[in-house]
């Protein structure tokens, strides 16, 4: 009875004696032996040798034995192929068996055994099985076709197995519907073009008629397909929604996340009036909550997409606060995720119950546990305004407790509340002192270190205490040192008398003995900032900082509602798009929530422009992002400029490294002296205006030489901003120079000489090829142009966007910061054209993910002008050819640094009613894609 | 899809071990891969799901077995672990126990149903009733069957009402329902509630013929409130009885299309035990029981501990098996009980006070001091005083539900709805029953 024994460790021999066993002649004997080999694979030893014995025993009546051999056949098929053939007469055999069971167990079995000449003979016994008069042989053998369509798809094409299989969908049996929706979902996410599961009203209908009857598997499979179809309009996505809400009853957890899933998708096309949109958002609730008391594995993967859920639409759980407060015994990642969730959901009305949770958590034993809930203390105090004081409060006492990591928590958390409420709590600086010694993370060192320089001024011994730091400045880590140097810049601007050593100290600390590059470029900023004109250096280093936004940690927003369309998947546990984690072209087709179409009322404008539209006429484009505040704790150097902070988005953080040492070199001399004008050797192009350089294009003739398209002039740095000195200019591409078209206005009242430009190391590598010259001084309300040479050989840093250039102009006034995006058709170059063969290799070589998608609207250009236009910016037709009436042209260019893009363009000329054009992008480099996009899209427009 | 599934025993030898996708690599590499970075890994285990170069497991844990599955592809990890869990009722059904032993003694029986619950890394049909028909620990059924028996189960493995076989008969007609809840508390020292709720389950065991349609009624405030609207007098007065039920999920066989119009229970129950329905309700919880903890220090090295407990319901109900757990600090050198009623113990390796009392009545009040003696030690960090948790069983459901009815017809065969017996029993249960002190 036991079968323990098999388990037993073996001698040598072994495998002869078993090859006898398999060999008696009585049939328990041999029943006993292949236990006995299966017993071994499990573990791990090769019992391959045993193949020819084994496949011996399958013809047999006995249903067990003949399981186990086919277990064994599924494991060393592979290895031994030619063997495997010996097997195939009984499956075969099998497949006819009388008993529907048998049958159903040989194409169940069949199709595990990856074996090319055995798949050859599947395919008629599966033909047969899927029109089985039995149900439990069709549904074996529908999701035999997804097994056969992993092993060779073009077999299971051509066998016109797929449509077997779709009208499979129509099947009475509910358990066949859903192993067939199984099957072609998986089929179709490796063919995401292709229009496999034909989801339509009618079709849609039978899944939820089959929804009602079929096992919980079985609703789950229908379920997740279903969050794959776009209603036509809000009504149809309503009568969906009737129909998926009472899966919300389920027991099984997968049923209720995945109805959750297909909910919140349809969601978005329902009217925030509509009555109905109300009744659902209060059912959702509920069955969440209830989700919380399942077993603990499932409370994590229910809490990450509730994470996920309450970023969404925070109205659905906004009063279920208390389910998430942690108990005593929770595995530690419930805990940390119930956290996490309560935080989101803290709110003025329960923020004095969440913290009393909180600071009970405070004193748990598990560390990350506490130093999140200590984190979560600040970040309830930057949330709930209202409740700052009291969150305080609470860190002091648990200050008070002397927990090293609780304290260093706490600082790290009293820094950020500083921050958003300043001059307001300073009075506990004097507590936060104290434990100064007891800070050993270089986190919380960071963050006393700039309490004690903000408040320099207030704290008596702030010089000491800085001092005391400084003596190990080269064993703490960067964080610290960088820290460390502009709180000492502070301390010296708030009290020059005291302090003046301990700034030179810090200084040479920080320029000569040290390698950081970020470090010794912040050094000599401070340090010729103070000893040129130390009132500007006030102005820089002690500038208003911009306050600090409540929400540091959302996810963003395009990737929060690709991962809405995951829910109940990997992908919503991760919080990653499938494409991070999923090898090869399953599954990372982007899915995205669908926009609201009305049927009813007249449509409103909806939102089809893609995430990054072109942008012409927007010279400071910087994305402020969540993300980048938390670095900007790190940098005290405010905007160089006079007026509030936060209206000069033109100066980003990177601005810094612009003058590190760099101006230096440029003009040659520690008093930012431009060089006189005629010392500059002239240099081709370079004196060039712009008039003479549409005399150049007229007189270069040949069309593939003309240049490629230029954007109007757009302002990048008003004269607001600059004291007066107004810059506007844009970029043009001309016979292989790229050059910076400038257009300087001086609005102010004094004259402007000593002009100056460089730029901060950026994707491409954009640097000034000479430099900036301006022949005369620019008395008020003159306008100077001037084209600016530029080549791509500087050094490079990637940016964000791509294609952003941070500039810092400089004349006898003050030094200029501002950013621009250029057009990446400027970086297109002559000799981008491919040939055909070379074409379609590479087209084949980069891997599908690679390649993007987008739509040019409203373009109603034909293939000829639309190629001829594109040649002259240097994207080159490879190929044309004409598809069913559409115009497929292929196209190539070459970007600076050796980047080459394909591009697939279909035009349909034909219909006039049609007028947008397909654009689909590969590069080995994808994240340029999207720059190329807004580049054709550019050209082609103007 | 899953695409592979491994059994483990506590030290990491693998059991059983079944791939069903060739993408998650070799056999070896998989088994190892979770082996080496799961079970045997330093630190406690931080997640249910590991990605370990991009293949990602899951794992549960019962006693010291490790089940997990492992895949390649972005599946849906709900129904993953709903799987496992799945698959450890169906193990539990066949040989009982889930542990290493039992395991190994019925490893082939595991991998036939290892086939057949799971095609190709999707689930299949998973009933044990259903199961239990053709996958049998004896193994050699198949031959003995005739066409109609085989046509029966394989109409029921992939049929409408796959948990139900036709043709059951019982000389008599019985059913049981029982009403189990579990009560939970979290309380503040100063007796506020933090948060309150009961998770309730509805088990019935049916030994009724044919396939009869049943109809299960409750004091559902809805339903109550629906059907009163005609005399404003039963509103009131039954109004009182009704219960608000947060939400609640049914059992496979319960026509939820039904409930979610009508929000009437109706289905064809399985044979034999199953639960019928799960609900969760957090208004008008009745608290069996109040803890009024104490807790002094004095100087640093000892500790003053005073509880008492309150029974919160009638007289002439008696509740169970209670029992007061009080947490002790890890230097605990000695400690001193008094208890008015029952027995109270230090138990040094659980750290704590246990403190049982076999039965005690409605409105009645026990308590327990103890004295706690410390040893003095360095360590700054304060000891976390855990909650005082409680045990304890009563003989009604503290939500306040009430079976209203169970209708059985069965228009086939003939007996009506008088002629079976029925039964119903209530029992409520502490679930994590804690005051905080």
């Amino acid at each position: 009875m036991t079968d323990s024994k098999y388990f037993t460790t073996t001698k040598k021999g072994e495998i002869f004696e078993l090859k006898a066993e398999l060999n008696s002649d009585k049939k328990e004997k041999k029943k006993e032996a292949v236990k006995k080999v299966i017993a071994s694979m499990t573990v791990g030893k090769d019992v391959s040798a045993l193949f020819p014995d084994v496949v011996n025993c399958m013809q047999t009546d006995n249903l067990e034995l003949k399981k186990l051999v086919y277990l064994y056949l599924m494991n060393y098929a592979k290895s031994q192929p030619d063997m495997a053939i010996m097997a195939v007469n009984t499956f075969v055999k099998d497949c006819e068996d009388p008993n529907p069971l048998i049958r159903a167990l040989a194409v169940r079995t069949m199709g595990c055994i990856r074996v090319d000449k055995i798949t050859e003979y599947l395919c008629e016994p599966l033909r047969k099985c899927l029109k089985d008069e039995d149900p439990y042989v069709r549904k074996t053998a529908a999701v035999c076709v997804a097994k056969l369509h992993d092993i060779n798809a073009q077999l299971v094409e051509d066998q016109g197995f797929l449509d077997t299989l779709k009208d499979l969908i129509s099947d009475s049996n509910p358990m066949v519907v859903a192993n067939a929706v199984a099957a072609l979902s998986e089929i179709a996410e490796s063919h995401p073009s292709s229009n496999l599961l034909d989801l339509n009203p009618q079709s849609i209908n039978k899944l939820l008629t089959a929804l009602n009857e079929c096992t919980e598997w079985g609703q789950i499979f229908i379920l997740d397909c279903l969050a794959n179809y776009t209603p036509k309009d809000d009504r149809e996505a309503q009568s969906i929604c009737e129909r998926v809400t009472p899966r919300l009853s389920h027991a099984n957890s997968a049923v209720v996340l995945s109805a959750v899933k297909v909910l919140m998708k349809f969601m978005e096309m329902l009217s925030k009036d509509l009555d109905y949109y109300g009744t659902l958002l209060k059912k959702l609730a509920p069955p969440l909550v209830t989700l919380l008391s399942a077993e603990p594995e499932l409370q994590y993967v229910a809490l990450r997409n509730i994470n996920l859920i309450v970023q969404k639409r925070p109205e659905i759980l906004k009063h279920e606060m208390k389910v998430f407060f942690v108990k005593y015994n929770d595995p530690i990642y419930v805990k940390l995720e119930k956290l996490d969730i309560m935080i989101r959901l803290a709110s003025q009305a329960n923020i004095a119950q969440v913290l009393a949770e909180l600071k009970e958590y405070a004193t748990e034993v598990d560390v990350d546990f506490v130093r999140k809930a200590v984190r979560a203390i600040g970040r309830c105090a930057i949330k709930v305004e209202q409740s700052a004081e009291r969150c305080v409060s609470t860190l002091l006492d648990l200050i008070q407790t002397k927990v090293n990591y609780v304290v260093q928590e706490a600082i790290v958390v009293i820094k950020d509340i500083f921050r958003k409420y300043p001059n307001k709590y300073e009075s506990v600086i004097a507590t936060l002192c104290e434990n100064l010694d007891s800070l050993d993370e270089p986190e919380a060192r960071a963050a006393m270190i700039w309490i004690v320089g903000e408040y320099a001024e207030r704290i008596d011994n702030a010089d000491e205490l800085l001092e005391s730091f400084l003596e190990g400045f080269h064993d703490e880590s960067t964080q610290v040192q960088l820290q460390l140097l502009t709180a000492i810049v502070k301390l010296f601007l708030k009290k020059p008398t005291e302090t003046q050593e301990l700034v030179q100290q810090v200084l040479s600390l920080a320029t000569q003995d040290s390698d950081n590059p970020d470090l010794r470029d912040r050094g000599y900023i401070y340090w010729r900032l103070l000893s040129t004109d130390p009132v500007a250096a006030k102005e820089v280093v002690l500038a208003e900082k911009p306050l600090i936004s409540e929400e540091t940690d959302l996810i963003e927003p395009t990737l929060l509602d690709e991962l809405i369309c995951y829910i109940g998947t990997l992908a919503s546990v991760y919080h990653k798009p499938p494409s991070a984690f999923v090898e090869g072209g399953r599954g990372v087709v982007h899915k995205s929530l669908p926009p609201r179409t009305a049927s009813s009322e007249s449509t409103e404008s909806p939102e089809t422009a893609p995430a990054g539209a072109p942008s012409g006429e927007q010279p400071d484009v910087i994305p402020t992002q969540g993300d980048l505040l938390g670095d900007l704790l790190n940098l005290d150097l405010g905007p160089p400029v006079s007026g509030p902070p936060l209206a000069t988005s033109s100066v980003q953080m990177g601005a810094v490294d612009l003058l590190g040492g760099g101006l230096d070199s440029l003009i040659g001399g520690p008093n930012f002296v431009a060089p006189p004008a005629t010392t500059v050797p002239a240099n081709l192009g370079a004196s060039m205006g712009s008039g003479l350089s549409d005399l150049f294009d007229l007189t270069s003739g040949v069309g593939t030489l003309s240049g490629s398209y230029v954007a109007p002039k757009a302002v990048w740095l008003p004269a607001m901003k600059a004291k007066g000195l107004e810059i506007s200019g844009t970029f043009t591409r001309q016979v292989g120079s790229i050059s910076m078209d400038l257009q300087l206005t001086n609005k102010a009242l004094q004259v402007m000489t000593d002009f100056a430009i460089q730029f901060n190391r950026n994707s491409f590598g954009l640097a000034p090829a000479a430099p900036l010259q301006v022949h005369a001084p620019l008395s008020p309300n003159q306008t100077v142009e001037i084209s600016l040479p530029l080549n791509t050989v500087g050094s490079v840093m990637k940016m964000e966007p791509l294609n952003n250039l941070q500039v810092a102009v400089k004349n006898n006034i003050d030094v200029f910061y501002f950013s621009t995006l250029y057009p990446l058709h400027i970086l297109f170059v002559e000799d981008g054209k491919m040939d055909r063969q070379m074409f379609l290799a590479t087209w084949k070589d980069i891997p599908n993910e690679n390649e993007a998608q987008f739509q040019i609207r409203d373009c109603p250009l034909n293939a000829e002008a639309v190629s001829s236009r594109l040649q002259s910016s240097n994207i080159f037709t490879v190929a044309k050819r004409n598809v069913e009436g559409q115009d497929m042209l292929y196209q190539s260019l070459k970007l600076t640094n050796g980047i080459w893009v394909l591009a697939e363009l279909r035009i349909q000329p034909g219909n006039p009613s049609f007028t947008d054009l397909e654009l689909s992008l590969k590069c080995r480099a994808p994240e340029v894609s999207q720059h190329v996009y807004q580049a054709y899209e550019t050209i082609l427009k103007n | 899809m899953i695409g592979g599934l491994f059994i483990y025993n506590h030290k990491g030898e693998v059991l059983i071990s079944r791939v069903y996708r060739d993408d998650i690599g070799t056999r070896r590499n998989a088994v190892d891969a979770f082996r080496v970075n799961v079970i045997h890994a330093r630190q406690q285990v931080r997640s249910p799901v590991t990605n370990i170069a991009r293949t990602s497991f899951f794992h549960v844990k019962r006693s010291n077995i490790w089940l997990a599955a492992v895949t390649k592809q972005n599946v849906n990890a709900a129904m993953v672990f709903e799987f496992l869990y799945k698959m450890c009722d169906v193990m539990a059904a066949y040989f009982g126990k889930i542990s290493e032993e039992n395991i190994k003694n019925n490893f082939v029986l595991i991998y036939e149903l290892l086939d057949e619950i799971l095609d190709f890394g999707y689930p299949q049909n998973s009933e044990t009733g259903a199961l239990k028909t053709f996958i049998t620990q004896q193994g050699i059924k198949s031959q003995h069957q005739t066409k109609e028996e085989q046509s029966q189960i394989t109409s029921q493995v992939t049929g409408q009402i796959g948990w139900r076989r036709e043709g059951i008969k019982y000389r008599r007609n019985e059913l049981f329902l029982d009403v189990l809840e579990s009560v939970n508390l979290l309380m503040s020292p100063q007796g506020q509630v933090l948060s309150a709720h009961v998770s309730g389950r509805v088990v019935m065991k049916s030994y009724l013929s044919g396939m009869p349609e049943c109809k299960f009624g409750m004091n559902d405030k809805i339903v109550i409130e629906k059907q009163g609207k005609g005399t404003a007098d039963e509103t009131s007065k039954s109004g009182k009885q009704s219960i608000a039920i947060d939400d609640c999920t049914f059992h496979q066989c319960v026509r939820l299309s039904k409930f979610d119009s009508e929000r009437s229970i109706s289905f064809i129950p399985p044979d034999g035990e199953f639960e019928l329905m799960r609900y969760r309700t957090t208004k008008d919880i009745i608290l069996p029981f109040r803890v009024i903890p104490l807790v002094r220090e004095v100087g640093r090295t000892k500790l003053e501990v005073k509880v008492v407990i309150k029974s919160n319901f009638k007289p002439s109900l008696l509740a169970q098996k209670i029992e007061v757990r009080i947490p002790t600090p890890l230097n605990t050198s000695g400690v001193q009980v008094i208890c008015m009623k029952g027995k109270a113990k230090y138990k040094a390796s659980e750290n704590a006070i246990v403190w049982k009392i076999k039965r005690m009545a409605g409105m009645k009040e026990s308590q327990i001091s103890a004295e706690i003696e410390l040893l003095p030690t360095n360590d700054k960090k304060k000891w976390a005083r855990p909650p005082i948790s409680m045990n304890f069983e009563v003989p009604f459901a503290p939500s306040g539900l009430k079976v209203r009815y169970l209708k059985v017809f069965e228009p086939k065969l003939n007996y009506s709805d008088h002629d079976v017996i029925k039964w119903v029993r209530y029992i409520g249960r502490s679930g994590i029953y804690e005051t905080r002190c």
